[in-house]
């Protein structure tokens, strides 16, 4: 009973005051109910890509929007855990649940691995050089293609569960607890240094940060995310297919950029938003105006950077939401007084 | 073999040297990273075979082509990406919607199929003792007098010294009184006449394709950090390594047209792990 008044406290006190907390609660809620309210093959098929590759774009931003390491080749974390346990459920006969890990594993391997060249590159000349090792990856593919399948890739995965309800509740559980933990790593101490490293990673060290390692950990984090989208990916039943064309393909490495970039960088909400928001879309554009879809989704991306370059969530959090100046707690733009310190919040915020 | 390798080598290098020059240019003056670069160049190559295969004659199909992609990339530059110039990751989408847009709207008039340009000139040529196809001929021609061109302007012009100046340092070349912004613009369309010219010098000799652009723009970012961002002369090298590395890989190795560019990526990274700042770059301490 106590408990239940605390959560109920819990809720009015610190949730319901702010629209974007609510937003995250029936978006959550929404999300592990859906179910109930439909069972559309399609839809879930849709939901359940939207679900991996929130959880795809969310490593992209740990990383580039975080971290400032832009990688410009996330798709070869993501195709290498496509790919590694693709290849162990179909060479060894593997169950999903000894794959997954292990595609992860291979992956988080990978973002050490080029992490640790990459220490040495800055800025543009690392987002360049990342973006080779995919294609790189994709050569080796198709060179040995007794071995991976060659350009179809592999077919005949093994189904991660029987029915379709079970895997959308499967890869929204692993999405949401995953984006949970990432939250809450980013909100911690180590989110603070990611975030100095990014500002200025000179001054960082000046400060006795070892942003070496917390480089090395962000790629290492990074890759680990990635790996269990792709993972996931080569067993979902949405895919079930693994070729180079699609897991390691430029466009795949671009898709988490656009999704972040359109979304808000450095926030763990901004990818997810943009993820639910463009897949979704594209994907009923793809219905309804196949022709033209691309076409419309390049515009809308132009436009919306165009005119929010920090993002959607960004500018309408900042919209809706403000800044006390004297405490730093958030409230809703329609308070006089911050809720925290009862200070006067000014009209407009200069 | 030795003679193709050669030839094909050299089409490469121009080609990839004229799109570099321009990426580098622009990222040099206007710390613009612009992933739609070589769609400007997918967008000449389609210009050229809509107006030849509409009758114009050969000059005024080029000037037409290379006015519309100029005039079409200044436009959206002001549009779109001058406004959110300062905020690095935004840019690269921003520029990579525009590539995709041109992608699609190519699509759209023109649908998927791969097209053929006729040649300006066909037949061969005897060059010591080696056939040289006429078109190849007229291809090195072009990308050899608008990368002479380039650099007559860049170096002995008050306009070349500008640019020069605005890459070295846009703030203080912002005070000794260039206006940068104009200059900007100003490099940006040199450095779409640039992609334009190799788009259009290339036509004839690659099938034009919608996606035509994905390859060399991957080449030619390997080929300008590889020489060094911000170094002119970086880049031209940069390109012509990795162009007959690709050559190389296509003709002597089995498959090689798969791994052509696998390879000269792997050169990237291998010179990075020795030089981080690429081969003419300036070292990090300088940079600020």
């Amino acid at each position: 009973m106590y408990y239940v008044r605390y959560l109920l406290r819990y809720l009015q006190n610190e949730i319901l005051v702010l629209p974007s907390r609510v937003v995250v609660l029936v978006f959550v809620a929404s999300l592990l109910a859906f179910p109930l309210l439909s069972q559309d093959p399609n839809l879930l098929r849709m939901f359940i890509l939207t679900a991996l590759f929130s959880l795809y774009a969310v490593s992209w931003d740990l990383l580039s929007g975080y971290t400032g390491q832009i990688s410009l080749g996330h798709a070869l974390f993501f195709g290498l855990g496509a790919y590694a346990s693709a290849l162990l459920s179909s060479h060894l006969d593997l169950p999903p649940y000894a794959t997954i890990p292990a595609g992860a594993a291979v992956a988080t391997l990978a973002g050490l691995l080029v992490g640790i060249p990459c220490l040495r590159l800055r800025r543009h000349y690392l987002a360049l050089a990342t973006l080779a090792f995919p294609i790189m990856l994709t050569g080796l593919v198709l060179a040995f293609p007794g071995f991976s399948g060659g350009e179809g890739g592999i077919w005949r995965i093994a189904r991660l569960t029987t029915t379709r309800v079970h895997e959308y509740y499967l890869i929204v559980g692993v999405m949401l607890g995953a984006v949970f933990a990432l939250w809450r790593i980013v909100g911690s101490r180590v989110g603070l240094i990611f975030h100095s490293i990014r500002e200025d990673e000179t001054a960082a060290r000046a400060l006795g940060i070892n942003t070496v390692r917390y480089k090395l950990f962000a790629f290492a984090l990074s890759g680990f995310t990635a790996g269990v989208a792709g993972a996931l990916y080569a067993h979902s039943s949405a895919a079930r297919i693994v070729a180079p064309g699609v897991v390691l393909s430029l466009f795949m490495s671009f898709q988490p950029v656009i999704w972040t970039i359109f979304g808000g960088a450095a926030t763990i909400y901004g990818p997810i938003t943009g993820v639910f928001v463009l897949y979704p879309l594209l994907d009923t554009l793809n219905v309804v105006i196949p022709r033209y879809r691309m076409l419309v989704f390049a515009l809308l991306v132009l436009l919306i950077v165009r005119f929010m370059p920090h993002g959607l969530t960004t500018w309408l959090r900042d919209t809706i939401e403000r800044v006390c100046p004297s405490c730093r707690v958030r409230n809703i733009a329609t308070r006089r007084v911050c809720r925290a310190c009862s200070a006067e919040l000014r009209r407009t915020q200069p | 073999m030795v003679a193709s390798i050669l030839v094909n080598g050299l089409v490469y290098s121009g080609v990839y040297a004229m799109l570099a020059l321009g990426f580098g240019l622009v990222f040099g003056v206007g710390r613009v990273l612009n992933l739609a670069h070589t769609a400007f160049y997918m967008v000449a190559a389609y210009g050229i075979f809509y107006f030849a295969s509409t009758g114009f004659g050969l000059p005024l199909a080029v000037i037409l082509t290379t006015l519309g992609v100029v005039a079409v990339g200044i436009t959206l530059y002001k549009l779109f990406i001058e406004p959110v110039r300062e905020i690095e990751a935004t840019v690269l989408i921003a520029t990579l919607a525009v590539a995709v847009l041109f992608q699609e709207l190519v699509l759209v008039f023109f649908g998927n199929e791969p097209r053929h340009v006729p040649p300006a000139l066909s037949g061969f040529t005897q060059v010591i003792g080696v056939r040289v196809g006429n078109q190849e001929m007229v291809t090195l021609v072009v990308a050899a007098l608008s990368l002479i061109g380039a650099w007559f302007l860049l170096s002995k012009t008050k306009l070349g010294l500008a640019i020069r100046a605005a890459a070295q340092d846009r703030e203080v070349a912002n005070l000794m009184g260039i206006n940068v912004n104009r200059v900007t613009s100003i490099v940006m369309g040199l450095g779409l006449l640039l992609a334009a010219l190799a788009g259009i010098a290339v036509a004839p000799l690659f099938t034009v394709e919608p996606g035509m652009w994905m390859n060399p723009l991957v080449i030619v970012l390997a080929a300008v950090v590889l020489g060094g961002l911000g170094s002119l002369k970086g880049s031209l090298v940069g390109s012509v390594i990795l162009a007959f590395a690709e050559v190389l890989v296509v003709f002597l190795v089995p498959g090689g047209s798969y791994l052509r560019t696998a390879i000269a990526l792997l050169i990237m990274v291998c010179v990075f792990f020795i030089r981080p700042e690429g081969l003419f770059g300036s070292s990090i301490a300088e940079e600020r």
